[in-house]
């Protein structure tokens, strides 16, 4: 059979359409095409692609049993190193991890590695019958301080073990930044609800509304009882951008927006909590989270401009998100920085209604310079290139940190100059007994890399506790 | 979810409540707020801690119905439970060092500031309370103010009850008269802080305000709640509900902060006119 140069179409919904819904968009691969796909894989013998895993799940092992149709078997294997697949299959950088590894990819497009994770996750959601038998207690106690993915993967892989779990979330419900950043459009709440409810049955204690370092301290978990603690309360303060006019009315960080629209469902009319809609809304930033706020913007009925300092070469967003946002009809300004956001101002009538609004942004063009230390090209204004962008709305992604509070309140955690806590290759921190992972480790980083930590977290806490 | 153990309504327009919430109860101090939805639909609303029982694991907000949120609440009794009751969060008001402090309070601000004053009685500081309403069916808490204060002022803006005009005036007198405060504490709506804030000034008086921005989730993460302060002629991005909501009266922003707190005002008046129009047609 000759090999298909291209991967194998993922079906979604006409950009026309999902432009005005929440669903999702990619739809998904048949039975049929996930076996037709998982021919293409040419099952190397070096097997480049694990090493583009940040966890190393056995890709071509999994792919060879999609080719027999043992789909439940495939989801075993992933399932060995992977606690999110359903997740990770839908948002993972695919393009610059496994499948840029691929051997097909040299000559012809790659695997799609992640379609077929997401197939296998899918499928085993859909049809796995049995229940994961609640594993015997082995009498040890265990907290974690967060419920995104570090911290859902560390619960997950101790409760197997027998340890007595309790996840303490600040916010009302449990999933992190996979419930209140990422949209529905892209991964829909009720698997992030499934996974949730996976721990629950194996035995895990959700406490949602507590805020470590205010409602409980991380003393106070050890004083309860817990012999360990996982800090996964990853990265969620927003940074601006320190320019003049982000304090009018209209300026939203991502996470705000975000979080108006899915944590607090926004987007839903029955809902009470208030969010801008329609109108000319502008996002700064390159990133997912950029990505995100420009989709759920258009979705809410506006015009969206997406701003970004480099050239679309350099966008740090997915792949897939960058090409679904130009489909729906995103507009981006790429070489562009802003430099100060307009509000309008009546001086004729101080109680004038839409004094303090946003107006529009004061834009400057830029040229790519010599390379940062990231290696990344640096931009460079053009001097006289300034110009004016109408808008109602702007939302500022250009990036988060960790939250001080834990470190505020636990003594002698150690922590680096860019907030994230110093762990070491275990995950445990300076602090005997507490481990941390994720995005308060490493700053904003991915999915994976956070349930990578989770894991080995997990598995360092079972060595430290079976002593 | 996080059960209504009692409910007490204060004035026509100002309930007060106490919430089974143990873990809140045992840590929350002075000052310090909590955020509560009252349904799955519900959005996040803060609410200042007025006092709590940490034997009996409750505690007590008291709230003005001013809008959807608070309107629904409102429409709880006693038994029903609360989808979700987070907290306690902010940094609690600094008491360090204070001998005599004036607390001054307007309308529903009074209820953020009682805990506060009952707070420096409690440490044994000279209080002075000063208090402010509308009007005499809007008074609340005259008797808990003047249980905790050496001295108390009640003031109504159109005179119906204790002194006629607003809480600068009394201030005024006072810091005229030469009474030495080490701190004045102002809670109530912002133009009245910013005015109080104004009358102090040429006393040089430290004053703190507590800011209430809207808000979402009180743990600095999504930055609704950031305010500006002016630090040595520069400004400063603060956020109210991890950094506050007490600050230095003289360095915030309050023209900022007067225009942010009215981004959502047609929605929040069409918000309140629908949940209001859903209980009429409930009644009927
Ligand atoms: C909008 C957006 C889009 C993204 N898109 C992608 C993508 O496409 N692909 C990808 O790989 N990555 C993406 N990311 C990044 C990815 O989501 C994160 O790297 C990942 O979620 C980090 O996981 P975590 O477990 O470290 O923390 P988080 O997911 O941030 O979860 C931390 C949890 O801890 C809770 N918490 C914090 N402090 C406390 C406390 N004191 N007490 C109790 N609980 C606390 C928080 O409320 C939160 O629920 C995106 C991020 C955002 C914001
Ligand atoms: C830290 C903090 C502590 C607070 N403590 C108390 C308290 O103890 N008791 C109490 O009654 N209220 C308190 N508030 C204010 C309370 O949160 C708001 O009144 C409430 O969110 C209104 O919700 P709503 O849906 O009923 O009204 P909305 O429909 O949201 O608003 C109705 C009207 O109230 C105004 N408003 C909205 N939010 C606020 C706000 N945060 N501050 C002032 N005005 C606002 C709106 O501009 C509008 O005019 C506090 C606010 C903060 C930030
Ligand atoms: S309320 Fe979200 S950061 Fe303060």
């Amino acid at each position: 059979m000759a090999l298909d140069p291209k991967k194998h179409e993922m079906p979604v919904q006409d950009a026309v359409v999902r432009g005005k819904n929440f669903d999702e968009v990619a739809l998904g691969y048949t039975k049929e095409v996930a076996i037709a796909e998982a021919q293409r894989c040419l099952n190397c013998k070096n097997r480049p692609c694990v090493s583009g895993c940040p966890v190393n799940i056995s890709i071509p092992e999994f792919i060879a049993e999609i080719k027999k149709g043992e789909f439940e078997e495939a989801y075993r294997i992933i399932n060995k190193t992977s606690s999110l697949p359903a997740v990770c299959g839908r948002v993972c950088p695919q393009e610059t991890q496994c499948e840029s590894k691929c051997t097909l990819g040299i000559k012809y497009e790659s695997v799609g590695i992640g379609r077929l994770e997401r197939f296998v996750a899918d499928w085993h959601n859909e049809h796995a019958t049995e229940k994961p038998a609640k594993p015997a207690p082995n009498g040890h106690k265990v907290a974690i301080v967060g419920s995104g993915p570090s911290g859902l993967t560390c619960a997950g892989d101790l409760a197997k073990k027998g340890y007595a779990v309790t996840v303490y979330e600040a916010l009302h419900t449990a999933g992190g930044v996979l419930v209140y950043g990422i949209p529905e459009f892209r991964l829909p709440k009720k698997i992030v609800a499934k996974e949730v409810q996976t721990l629950k049955d194996l035995g895990v204690d959700f406490q949602e509304n507590v805020v470590i370092g205010k409602t409980l301290t991380i003393d106070e978990l050890f004083e309860m009882g817990n012999e360990a603690v996982f800090v996964g309360s990853g990265a969620g303060l927003p940074r601006f951008q320190g320019i003049p006019g982000e304090s009018l009315k209209g300026v939203y960080s991502a996470n705000e927006f975000l979080t108006r629209s899915n944590l607090m469902k926004a987007y839903r009319d029955v809902n009470d909590t208030p969010i801008m809609k329609g109108g000319k809304v502008i996002v700064s930033g390159g990133g997912n989270v950029a990505m995100d706020a420009a989709r759920t913007a258009l979705r809410l009925g506006a015009e969206v401009h997406i701003v970004y300092r480099r050239s679309m070469a350099e966008l740090p967003a997915r792949k897939e998100e960058v090409e679904h946002a130009e489909e729906e009809g995103i507009h981006f300004d790429i070489l562009t920085d802003i430099k100060e956001i307009l509000g309008f101002h009546n001086p004729d009538d101080p109680r004038d209604e839409r004094n303090g609004f946003v107006t529009g942004v004061r834009c400057v063009k830029t040229q790519l310079g010599e390379p940062d230390e990231k290696g990344r090209r640096r931009p460079v204004d053009i001097p006289g290139s300034d110009f004016v962008l109408e808008a109602d709305t702007v939302v500022i992604a250009i990036g988060t940190s960790p939250n001080p509070l834990i470190k505020d309140t636990t003594p002698g955690l150690e922590i680096n100059s860019h907030g994230g806590i110093i762990v070491n290759e275990d995950g445990l921190t300076s602090r005997k007994g507490i481990y941390a992972g994720g995005d308060a480790v490493t700053g904003a980083a991915t999915v994976i890399s956070a349930m990578g930590a989770g894991k080995t977290a997990a598995a360092a806490i079972d060595e430290y506790l079976s002593k | 979810m996080y059960k209504i153990v009692r409910k007490k309504v204060l004035n026509p327009t100002v309930t007060q409540m106490e919430i089974l919430a143990p873990l809140v109860a045992k840590k929350a101090k002075p000052g310090q707020f909590i955020i509560l939805r009252t349904d799955e639909d519900g959005e996040r609303i803060p609410l200042t801690v007025a006092g709590t029982d940490p034997e009996e694991g409750t505690v007590k907000i008291i709230f003005q119905v001013v809008g959807g949120t608070t309107e629904k609440l409102n429409h709880m009794n006693q038994g029903d439970s609360l989808q979700d009751f987070v907290g306690p969060l902010g940094r609690p008001t600094e008491t360090e060092g204070i001998k005599k402090v004036c607390i001054v309070g307007g309308g529903v601000g009074c209820a953020i500031a009682m805990p506060v004053a009952q707070e420096f009685h409690r440490l044994g500081a000279d209080v002075t309370s000063i208090i402010g309403f509308r009007s005499k069916d809007l008074l609340i808490l005259e008797d808990e103010f003047r249980a905790c204060s050496n001295k108390l002022v009640v003031m109504s803006d159109d005179g119906s009850y204790g002194r006629h005009g607003n809480v600068t005036v009394p201030l005024k007198e006072m810091l005229e008269a030469g009474e030495k405060f080490d701190l004045i504490i102002t809670i109530g709506p912002l133009i009245m802080m910013k005015f109080v804030t104004l009358t102090a000034k040429p006393f040089g008086v430290p004053v703190t305000v507590s800011m209430n921005p809207i808000m979402i989730d009180g743990t600095g993460m999504c930055g609704g709640c950031r305010l500006t302060l002016i630090k040595d002629g520069k400004p400063v991005t603060k956020f109210a509900c991890v950094d506050g909501p007490d600050f230095n009266g003289y360095e915030v922003d309050f023209d900022e902060a007067m225009s942010r707190s009215r981004m959502y005002f047609g929605f929040e008046r069409k918000s309140h006119e629908s949940i209001c129009n859903l209980y009429k047609q409930e009644a009927r």
